[in-house]
């Protein structure tokens, strides 16, 4: 579980997040949604520690980011698997070499294991066999498997996953979206999605943040989404005429 | 008074870098592999410009000391002298540090950068590993190690060159560039090159590092690092040349 408390963070005097507090359960693909501009992003990278907030408070499982020594701070990050939006492949390594990586960095597993492991991750993503590859040469709904394969290799606690279906066509993106929830329900991971893509919160929403000017606007389930009268909620899922049809139907039968 | 706060807040940055750079790393076999491979890339793919460059500016050097001493008073033997000493304090570890600011320096900004915007300097970070040592600290070795090397390559071809010109051209007898390059050897002098070779090389792995590990933007922002980080890397191998050459030879 991750518990955020009060966070702030400011950019030269303009204050992006202004207090945002949430719990993120385990086992669960917890989703923070909202506009460009909302502070997704920022408060992504605040809990990941990439920024380092104004004030506030981020516990991994009841251990408090800031009272933990630089050691205990790093065993964490071991425990931590980063989908990055761009996916943040290294060019010049293979895939064998970018998804083995931590391994290598971390553990003292035999050459023979690291290899095991990587072809086992690699199946989950149901990409075998690539393994000599170069990120360049393989397209972009593979990459986003192999960084996904990457995040999961040291067996995270936690899962973090930056706009994971942005460039990727509905068909693709829903199996990435499958992939995060099975892959969170497998390894029981506390798992944050950032995401705009309605299609993902349908899917896998199990529970959800609306964030908007940097506080939190809304927070439910994917089936809270089409009984609640929040207006900023309104606002931001059903800007769309299909989806103020849907909302309709579905608030006529009585839920999903 | 802006460009003075500028420049003080870069070289803050600049030490501030160096420190979580000069770290022992995390895993020793992976910092190995990392510095052989950066010895092939800022190291052995510059060998062939930089004999290329060294074997002709030798012999452009004689060529023109040659006909700037046309006079039968003068002692041929000074153009090989003269040669020599172009070669081995400036021309070697000067100019070619200057060259290999512009090849290394822009590769390494530019790489740097490439994974500073493609967020694989945050990847690497968010797995609790030191990216400024991770990236940067092969690079200072790579080439703190090699470029003394390809220094000397850089000096013996430049002799080279300037015999071959001389031969050629017919403006230098072999024994008489052969008694210059001889006369008035100092051992000293080849000790002050490779000092200042060392601080060369330490500044073009880690100004261009610099430059590329805090850009922030895209690919534009990346083209501008690089330009950035091969004219700080020059302006700072001049300034050192002046400072070094002050301080051991005068």
């Amino acid at each position: 579980m991750i518990e955020v408390k009060n966070l702030r963070k400011s950019f030269n005097g303009h204050e992006v997040l202004k207090g945002i507090s949430a719990v993120f359960e385990k086992g669960k693909t917890n989703m923070i949604i909202g506009q460009s501009g909302s502070g997704k992003t920022v408060f992504l990278k605040s809990i990941l520690g990439l920024i380092t907030p104004d004030s506030g408070e981020i516990s991994f499982d009841g251990r408090i980011w800031s009272q933990l020594s630089p050691k205990e701070q790093a065993q964490i990050r071991k425990e931590i698997g980063v989908v990055f939006q761009g996916n943040a492949l290294f060019d010049s390594y293979n895939i064998e070499e970018n998804i083995s990586f931590p391994l290598r960095m971390f553990t003292n597993k035999t050459e023979k294991e690291i290899i095991e492991r990587v072809n086992e991750v690699l199946e989950q993503v149901a990409l075998p066999g690539i393994n000599k590859k170069y990120p360049a040469e393989i397209s972009g709904g593979q990459q986003k498997r192999v960084a996904i394969a990457r995040a999961i290799v040291m067996y995270p606690k936690y899962l973090f996953a930056d706009e994971p279906n942005s460039g990727l066509d509905p068909k693709t993106a829903i199996r990435i979206d499958d992939l995060l929830h099975d892959l969170t329900v497998q390894y029981d991971t506390t798992t944050l999605i950032n995401t705009h893509d309605m299609n993902s919160i349908m899917e896998i929403g199990e529970k959800i943040i609306l964030l908007k000017d940097g506080v939190k606007a809304w927070e439910g389930t994917k089936d809270d989404i089409f009984f609640s009268d929040n207006p900023d909620l309104n606002d931001f899922i059903f800007s769309s005429e299909l989806f103020r049809k849907v909302k309709e139907v579905i608030r006529k039968v009585g839920g999903l | 008074m802006e460009i003075v706060l500028t420049f003080l807040r870069m070289t803050g940055a600049y030490f501030l870098l160096l420190k979580k750079a000069l770290t022992r790393p995390q895993k020793m076999k992976i910092f190995w592999e990392n510095y052989f491979r950066e010895l092939d890339d800022i190291g052995l793919k510059t060998v062939g410009l930089i004999s290329f460059i060294s074997f002709f500016i030798g012999g452009v050097v004689v060529i023109q000391t040659a006909l700037n001493l046309d006079n039968p008073l003068i002692d041929p033997s000074l153009i090989g002298f003269a040669a020599k000493q172009s070669v081995v304090l400036e021309f070697s570890p000067t100019l070619s540090s200057v060259i290999l600011a512009g090849i290394v320096g822009s590769y390494i900004a530019s790489t740097i950068g490439t994974m500073r915007i493609s967020e694989q300097i945050d990847a690497l970070d968010v797995m609790g590993i030191n990216s400024a040592n991770y990236l940067i600290l092969p690079k200072i070795l790579a080439a703190v190690t090699f470029y003394p090397f390809l220094i000397i390559v850089s000096m013996f071809l430049g002799v080279l060159g300037g015999w071959v010109a001389g031969l050629v051209t017919g403006l230098v007898s072999t024994p008489d560039y052969i008694q210059g390059i001889r006369m008035g050897f100092d051992p000293f002098h080849f000790t002050y090159s490779m000092i200042k070779t060392v601080i060369f090389a330490f500044l073009i792995a880690t100004i261009p590092s610099f430059f590329g590990y805090y850009v922030k933007g895209g690919s534009l922002e990346v083209g501008r690092a690089a330009t950035k980080a091969v004219i700080w890397t020059s302006v700072m191998i001049v300034l050192w040349n002046y400072i070094l050459t002050q301080l051991l030879l005068s």
